[in-house]
């Protein structure tokens, strides 16, 4: 009695261990996975851009990055409390109105903010392209996580083609569309 | 251990009752050592962060209007979801989190107790264990080299 009460308290103990070690391969690899995405990008291997669908931040609808398939999109992170991601906005602007009647999409993903304070800057922009809220930041943990500004562009086949860290000048965005615009 | 046991026990009870004073009434430190800078991964009172600043304000304007602990975190929670607080909700699953370490400490004390017991009385009621013998050449050695002593 006494020894099998040992071999099932030992297996017991050996269980949990296992179950709390794949609880942390499970959390490192979906944590992972961001990082991993850019790291593709970066060297050209055209990853499946993740799918994703936001509230709106003027609480019109959604965003759903599959309803653009077809189309070249341009992805923009950004945040009210990050500087440069609102000097940017602007410039995005400007770049939508001029590329948007060429099969491009802009989005833009408001990530970890208060949506007040963002729709105050979406405002103050005149941003007119579709801006989703993703306030706890899932959708970014998607897309590599901080820091902010990031902006990707998706093919017509929906592969991240592209990606800018940091703020976007006018000359930035032009590349990173031109190369999307071009036929694959 | 059982008084150390009781000592648990009588804290987790107390713990909820003297909770809704800051419940009512926060403070802006308690509330800002409870909850994460997003993007510093560090709570708001050891950031400076743009967002921590942003949401410093938020915090002092909610305060300032009357709003109770759990509407300023729930609000919080609603913009920024849950990884925003610094330690889980009591409720729902998260409840594991808080009932988990009370739950091993009371299935490991009895644990512990009975194997201690057992350990000692095994070793109180056991046979005497015979002194252990030498090797009989070795015995002889030590023997003749100790008389070798004596004699010089």
């Amino acid at each position: 009695m006494g020894r099998r009460l040992k071999l099932a308290a030992q297996v017991l103990a050996v269980g949990l261990v296992a179950a709390l070690f794949g609880l942390l391969g499970w959390k490192v690899t979906h944590q992972g996975s961001g990082a991993e995405l850019v790291k593709n990008a970066g060297l050209g291997k055209k990853p499946p851009a993740p799918d994703f669908r936001l509230a709106r931040l003027d609480g019109d609808g959604h965003v759903d990055l599959k309803s653009f398939r077809n189309k070249v999109v341009l992805v923009n992170f950004w945040a009210s409390w990050c500087d440069p991601c609102k000097r940017e906005m602007p410039r995005l602007e400007q770049a939508y109105r001029q590329f948007r009647g060429r099969g491009v999409e802009f989005v833009g993903v408001d990530a970890q903010d208060f949506d007040s304070s963002a729709k105050r800057e979406v405002r103050k922009a005149g941003t007119s392209y579709p801006v989703g809220y993703d306030g706890a930041g899932k959708v970014l943990g998607r897309y590599g996580g901080l820091p902010l500004p990031k902006t990707f562009v998706i093919d017509r086949r929906g592969r991240l083609v592209n990606y800018h860290l940091g703020e976007l000048e006018p000359a930035d965005i032009n590349r990173l569309l031109k190369g999307a615009l071009k036929p694959s | 251990m059982r008084a150390a046991l009781l000592v648990a026990l009588v804290a987790a009870l107390v713990a909820p009752a003297a909770a809704p004073a800051s419940q009512q009434h926060p403070t802006q430190n308690e509330l800002e050592s409870e909850i994460m800078c997003p993007v510093c991964g560090t709570t708001l009172d050891q950031s400076d962060s743009a967002v921590a600043q942003q949401m410093k304000m938020y915090i002092a304007a909610r305060i300032h209007a009357g709003a109770t602990k759990s509407q300023i975190e729930d609000a919080l929670v609603a913009q920024f979801g849950e990884a925003v607080l610094a330690a889980p909700p009591k409720r729902g699953f998260n409840l594991i989190a808080w009932l988990l370490p009370l739950i091993g400490l009371l299935v490991a004390a009895p644990i512990v107790g009975w194997a201690a017991w057992r350990w000692s009385r095994a070793r109180d009621s056991g046979p005497p264990v015979p002194p252990s013998r030498l090797d009989p050449d070795i015995e002889r050695r030590i023997d003749s080299e100790l008389a070798g002593y004596e004699t010089s």
